[in-house]
């Protein structure tokens, strides 16, 4: 469903500190599944990841999404479908320090003009689902790192998407919130959500939830495992 | 429509609960905000009722108020130039006003004393204005003394005090026969203080006043135009004190501005880069701190202009009274009624809401425009 | 309650007050007409010219009669002896004469 031909992102452009992170990636993320991009920190899969995910546009290359061309769209309609189509858990949490757990959480559908007594009830529904609901109304510094993860999870499904991409989403999480973890992600597999992550972290390519792993290194993908 | 109008609320949602995360920085903002506002409304509607005031009274000020002057100074004007002005054409009563000021030493104030034709003044009597009963403690039957030019004592009788609804002409004033005017302050009959000059045609008026000038080389001629004009520039904005708090007023909201536009917080920019990755639009963003400017703007200025209202129509300038009495000892009550400028109150609005709204915005500008993707790295 | 509710209350509120207000001003005019017809009455038939403000010296009290020297009485480079001065602006009398100068 999505795929990516012969991508190139260069960073700094005609500077000194001109850097390719993706030389010339073609790849293919069937729908349905969990696809993981394995590789050490500089190897490119975050801005693989940024590059699928609508967030940024590559150099030369180009993505087709649902058979849907999207390299040249403009930004409203780029950020239209970001909007609609993915969810994010990024690695650092980025939770909005102040306000509470479940506003954070609500945060992607306030610009989409949706009544805000829905976005709350689907927003506590998400949270009971989850195991969080005595939470909710916490503020977001005063969570702990499961909590605060399932949170994001909360955050990246609020607006029903259908893609997921995860970036090091066990970063910061012990074995056992790692392997929580995993088990939301089968969970979310069987509600018919595709998945996207980015991990070097054994935890989660070994596992079994995974379908497919991805290894990148400087830029390149170096053959497909299942 | 709706989805338009969810969005913003939601926005405003967001915008809210940002701003009470940093309740007492920002309560303190919207307060010192609120304040600037009060004083400048304040000022505002006290000198625009005031002036309004006195340009309906003095619509019926004499029309022309002739003067002799001597070395640059007001004098005594012989009583003999009635008959002259009389003579030129057009004019249709000249009469001689005979007024002056009394230091009572007693309280350290300076009464106006006026000749005035009235039934209640004969020789013996006199009308005083609240703000000498209430300096004096006098009332009707009381009666008050004078220190004559000849280093006499005569008491007056009060027969009335004018009530204080009249205080902001009649606040000082004391009416008073031509007698004992005359016993107190020794003036000639030969003489008047000034002359009041009333016209057949308003629209004469200028070519009467030159050909009085040219008749009496010695005087001045005032015009009700001019009195009115002077009332029109009273409070002007050029005056000092007005001067001093509008500077201090629009000092505050660069300071204000200020800190909007030197940009944001790395804090700030980092949330920005967050709403951005979650889904917000760049529009999104912009919408946000527009929100956020007017929220304070808006509750200071309507805060403030309430607040203003008040001070100035229900406690009557309160906090500006010892500004406005100087080192008077007589201060009238002032019960102004409210006028109102709607044009000034807008312009006021635009003054104030709309800077602070775009000085929010436009530092923002940069920040949204950011790649989602910044967050990512 | 939402928050975005509260602040349109809060709005509303404030906007009904100074709604009251502007009403309260409509109403004072119309009331205080008597009175000011009255002020008027007064004026007129006492031929007054100042209305009664500043009571600390003549040129305070009488401004639109004030001779050309009074405000600077001593010299002219005499400082301003009372507050209400820097409020209030020269007279326009003082700066005009009906004298044709040659």
């Amino acid at each position: 469903m999505i795929e990516l031909k012969d991508i190139r992102k260069v960073f700094n452009s005609g500077k000194p500190n001109e850097f390719a992170a993706v030389q010339g990636i073609s790849l293919s993320i069937e729908a349905g599944k969990a696809t993981v991009l394995k590789g050490p920190s500089g190897s490119g899969k975050t801005t693989l990841l940024s590059l699928i995910g609508c967030m940024a546009r590559p150099t030369s290359g180009r993505i087709v999404l649902f058979d849907r061309e999207i390299t040249s769209l403009p930004e409203r309609f780029l950020t239209e479908i970001r909007r609609k189509t993915f969810g994010f858990i990024f690695q650092q949490f980025n939770l909005i320090r102040g306000i509470t757990a479940l506003e954070n959480a609500m945060l992607p559908a306030y610009p989409l003009g949706e009544k805000f007594s829905s976005i709350k009830k689907r927003g506590l529904h998400l949270f009971e689902l989850f195991n969080i609901s005595q939470k909710a109304h916490s503020k977001a510094e005063w969570l702990s790192g499961g909590e605060a993860q399932r949170v994001t999870i909360v955050r990246a499904l609020m607006n029903n998407p259908s893609i997921i991409i995860a970036d090091e989403p066990t970063a910061h999480l012990d074995t056992k919130l790692s392997l929580e973890f995993m088990d939301i992600l089968e969970k979310l597999k069987e509600d018919g959500k595709t998945l996207l992550l980015a991990s070097h972290d054994p935890l989660v390519y070994e596992s079994k939830v995974v379908d497919r792993v991805v290894n990148v290194r400087d830029g390149r993908i170096e053959g497909a495992e299942e | 429509m709706t989805k338009w109008i969810e969005r913003h609320r939601n926005i405003l949602d967001f915008t809210l609960a940002s701003l009470l995360r940093r309740k007492r920085k920002n309560a303190a903002l919207v307060s010192v905000y609120t304040l600037i506002v009060f004083l400048l409304a304040s000022v505002l509607l006290f000198t625009y009722a005031l002036r309004e005031e006195a340009s309906i009274l003095l619509q019926q000020a004499p029309e022309m108020i002739v003067q002799k002057l001597v070395a640059g100074r007001q004098e005594p004007i012989p009583v003999a130039y009635i008959e002259q002005i009389k003579a030129v054409r057009g004019v249709s009563s000249v009469k001689p006003r005979l007024w002056g000021y009394y230091y009572d030493p007693i309280v350290g104030a300076n009464y106006t004393l006026l000749v005035a034709e009235d039934p209640l003044i004969n020789p013996g009597s006199i009308v005083v204005g609240e703000g000498v009963s209430r300096l004096r403690f006098v009332s009707p039957s009381d009666s008050l003394e004078f220190r004559t030019f000849q280093g006499a004592t005569i008491e007056l009788e009060i027969k009335k005090v004018f009530s204080s609804e009249f205080g902001v002409v009649s606040s000082d004033l004391i009416l008073i026969s031509a007698d004992d005017f005359r016993r107190v302050f020794g003036t000639s009959e030969e003489y008047a203080t000034d002359l009041a000059v009333n016209v057949r045609n308003p629209k004469e008026l200028p070519t009467i006043a030159l050909k009085v000038a040219e008749l009496l080389p010695d005087t001045r001629q005032i015009l009700r135009e001019e009195l009115l004009r002077t009332y029109d520039a009273i409070f002007n904005w050029r005056g000092g004190i007005l001067l001093a708090i509008l500077f201090g007023g629009v000092l505050a909201f660069i300071i204000f501005a200020w800190d909007k536009a030197s940009g944001l917080s790395v804090e700030e920019k980092k949330e920005i880069g967050i709403l951005k990755a979650i889904g917000w639009e760049t529009s999104d963003i912009i919408r946000m701190k527009f929100w956020e400017g007017l929220v304070v703007s808006l509750s200071s200025f309507l805060m403030g202009l309430v607040l203003a209202y008040v001070h100035v129509f229900f406690t009557s300038f309160m906090l500006f009274e010892p500004v406005l009495k100087g080192w008077a000892v007589l201060y009238p009550e002032f019960k102004i009624t409210p006028f109102i400028d709607g044009a000034q109150v807008a312009s006021l609005f635009f003054l104030t809401v709309v800077p602070y709204a775009v000085a929010t915005i436009i530092p923002s500008w940069r920040a949204a425009v950011v790649d989602p993707d910044s967050v990512m790295r | 309650m939402r928050k975005s509710s509260l602040f349109f209350v809060y709005l509303f509120i404030q906007t009904l007050v100074l709604g009251g207000l502007f009403a309260h001003a409509a109403y004072r005019q119309k009331t205080d007409e008597g009175f000011l017809q009255e002020k008027v009455n007064l004026v007129h038939r006492l031929g007054l010219t100042d209305l009664c403000l500043f009571t600390e010296a003549s040129y305070t009290r009488h401004p639109s009669l004030a001779d050309f020297h009074t405000a600077f009485q001593n010299s002219p480079m005499a400082l301003e002896h009372f507050p209400s001065g820097s409020i209030m602006t020269p007279p326009q009398a003082t700066k005009k004469m009906y004298d044709k100068v040659d």
